[in-house]
């Protein structure tokens, strides 16, 4: 079972919240997908008054582990008060932490990212840090205190699917017992399966599913996906040959022709 | 009959106009002192459930498929059956087929084609869709040219008042919105601004798709635009954020410069009142009638709502609840 900073979840798929046409097709679509954790964005004006209770209640009552983010914090000060917002909203130490470094390609600030995970670890939070896949920034986010790597696979909303299997592969090697949830940038099923057949533990993914035609429909097909691609990866995928081989011997002729 | 109408937004206007037709002898009482201050003040005006369609359900395009044609009876001469127009820039190409995806009732149109619609957009987008069948009307002087003729039909209004302090009506109709206190109702907060641009003459909303900031720009009489909206989950009515400003202008920028040097004459916050769905429902309890959570299609919805409130007030033998039966059309978009 996936296991989160101590948290056993029966499902590998973490689901956002944003961008559906309605909250009631929200809560269908995240029946159909299985998932165990939503993430949530906390916009500042939304946090003040309480104002937007609502809507969190209305998430509230999927009755899910909630993983709130700090999506479009620029710098570390503003990720970490919103952090600390969060905290008080959600009632939870869980944060997945963004620093914006680009606004066009909301491409991870990893500099910002590892003294904001530092400053909030040593404040009792547990961090799921949103980065990109370079093995040194990895390091340093997991030595100033993440248990949990987050690490893309293509810009967050892209739908590109990961356009550098080789450095997941890589980052599975290098951390063979760091849970990492690939976060932003899968578009399609078949690229949730694929990325869980190189042994990442877990997917988060929002845009995919929200933005679908149908998002209840798309939720179950990326379940399942996941589902697949983890089973596949437990079970031994078999190796690219260069010939083929018949399934079904084919007996009584001569093997060399 | 005598029916009571809580609310002087779009939905109390339209519901006053339809029971009014049908013969009923209608108060509007309304707790504001005039009209305006609610979220019908700040809506866009975009009659055009076609292009809804890319987020909203199927029963947004069945209710508000006719309502063009409601407003242009009701008020002729307010409604502009221009159509409207969606563009992306180039970079963005790919929002334009998957808007093109969700939606029909459009053509594709070339950059020729776009010139020919919209002159001042000559030489600025390559591609875009055009739904035809799509109207706007200015919200404000709609709402007014509503209560003015209303009022010269007889329904008499009660502005400042405390619909509690007022008794011995047959029905009442709650159009209050947010204020309704509908447990299941959540607010939804929209930003927008309004510019005045000299330089520029739109003949119909232009929508621009963005990945992250999708805008509209309504035109309104004098070369002033309405952009619009954000969508925001909180019934926060703080005045306009920085943020907020910031991606509604840079978005009609992008539309054309021109909207640079645009005078900013007002912005506004308004809180649109949802349900979980996004759905409108018209519901009858007793002698009373509700019609809520028109969200962000109020003048779209609001016709189709008051017709369906003054049937079940006219015809309230029969048990039939709206509600339901856009819940069931939900199910099965």
């Amino acid at each position: 079972m996936l296991d989160l900073y101590g948290t056993k979840l029966p499902s590998r798929l973490l689901l956002g919240t944003a961008q559906y046409p309605s909250p009631a097709i929200l809560a269908d679509a995240v029946k159909a997908s299985r998932a165990s954790v939503v993430t949530v964005s906390l916009r500042r004006e939304m946090a003040g008054g309480r104002s937007g209770e609502k809507f969190w209640s209305l998430i509230q009552s999927l009755r899910l582990r909630i993983l709130p983010n700090t999506a479009g914090c620029h710098s570390v000060k503003e990720a970490v008060t919103t952090a600390q917002m969060a905290r008080d909203v959600f009632g939870t130490n869980w944060i997945k932490l963004e620093v914006i470094g680009n606004h066009d390609t909301l491409q991870p600030d990893v500099f910002g990212l590892v003294e904001a995970a530092r400053v909030l670890c040593e404040d009792d939070f547990a961090v799921f840090p949103y980065t990109t896949d370079d093995l040194v920034v990895a390091e340093r986010l997991l030595a100033v205190g993440c248990k949990v790597l987050m690490p893309w696979c293509a810009p967050i909303g892209s739908a590109l699917g990961p356009v550098n299997a080789t450095a997941l592969r890589s980052m599975r090697g290098h951390f063979p017992d760091i849970p990492l949830i690939v976060d932003a940038g899968l578009g399609r099923p078949s690229h949730a399966a694929l990325v869980m057949e190189l042994g990442f533990d877990a997917v988060l993914l929002n845009t995919a599913v929200a933005k679908a035609a149908d998002p209840v429909g798309m939720a179950r097909a990326f379940g399942n996906a996941v589902d697949a691609g983890r089973e596949a990866y437990r079970s031994g995928l078999l190796e690219p040959r260069d010939v083929a081989v018949p399934s079904t011997p084919t007996i009584g002729r001569a093997v060399f022709q | 009959m005598r029916v009571l109408v809580k609310g002087a937004g779009v939905a109390g206007l339209t519901a006053a106009f339809e029971l009014a037709a049908r013969g009923a002898a209608v108060t509007v009482v309304e707790t504001r002192h005039c009209l305006g201050g609610n979220a019908s003040w700040m809506a866009g005006g975009m009659l055009a459930p076609w292009c809804e369609r890319e987020s909203a359900e199927q029963p947004v395009l069945d209710l508000g498929r006719d309502a063009a044609d409601w407003w242009d009876a009701a008020l002729p001469g307010h409604v502009t059956r221009a159509g409207t127009l969606v563009v992306a820039m180039p970079r963005d190409a790919g929002e334009l087929d998957r808007f093109a995806s969700r939606t029909s009732g459009y053509q594709w149109v070339d950059e020729d084609e776009i010139t020919l619609l919209e002159p001042d957009l000559a030489g600025r987008f390559h591609r875009g869709l055009f739904f035809p069948g799509e109207a706007h009307l200015d919200p404000r002087r709609a709402m007014a040219a509503l209560h003015e003729k209303l009022a010269e039909r007889g329904v008499e209004f009660r502005f400042g008042i405390d619909a509690r302090h007022v008794a011995g009506f047959e029905y009442e109709i709650d159009c209050t919105g947010m204020a309704a206190g509908d447990e299941r109702l959540r607010g939804v907060r929209g930003e927008m601004v309004i510019l005045c641009a000299p330089d520029v003459s739109l003949a119909r909303p232009v929508r621009l798709l963005h990945p992250r900031f999708s805008l509209y720009l309504a035109p309104r009489a004098d070369h002033h635009f309405m952009a619009g909206a954000t969508m925001i989950e909180s019934r926060s009515a703080e005045p306009i954020t920085g943020r907020s400003m910031m991606e509604l202008l840079n978005a009609a920028y992008s539309v054309h410069p021109a909207f640079g040097e645009a005078a900013i004459v007002e912005t506004g916050v308004g809180i649109r009142p949802a349900y979980p769905d996004n759905l409108p429902r018209v519901e009858r309890q007793g002698r009373t009638v509700a019609i809520n959570g028109l969200y962000r299609h109020g003048f779209l919805l609001a016709p189709a709502m008051a017709q369906r409130a003054a049937d079940l007030v006219f015809r309230s033998d029969k048990p039939a609840e709206y509600a339901d039966e856009t819940d069931s059309q939900r199910r099965s978009a």
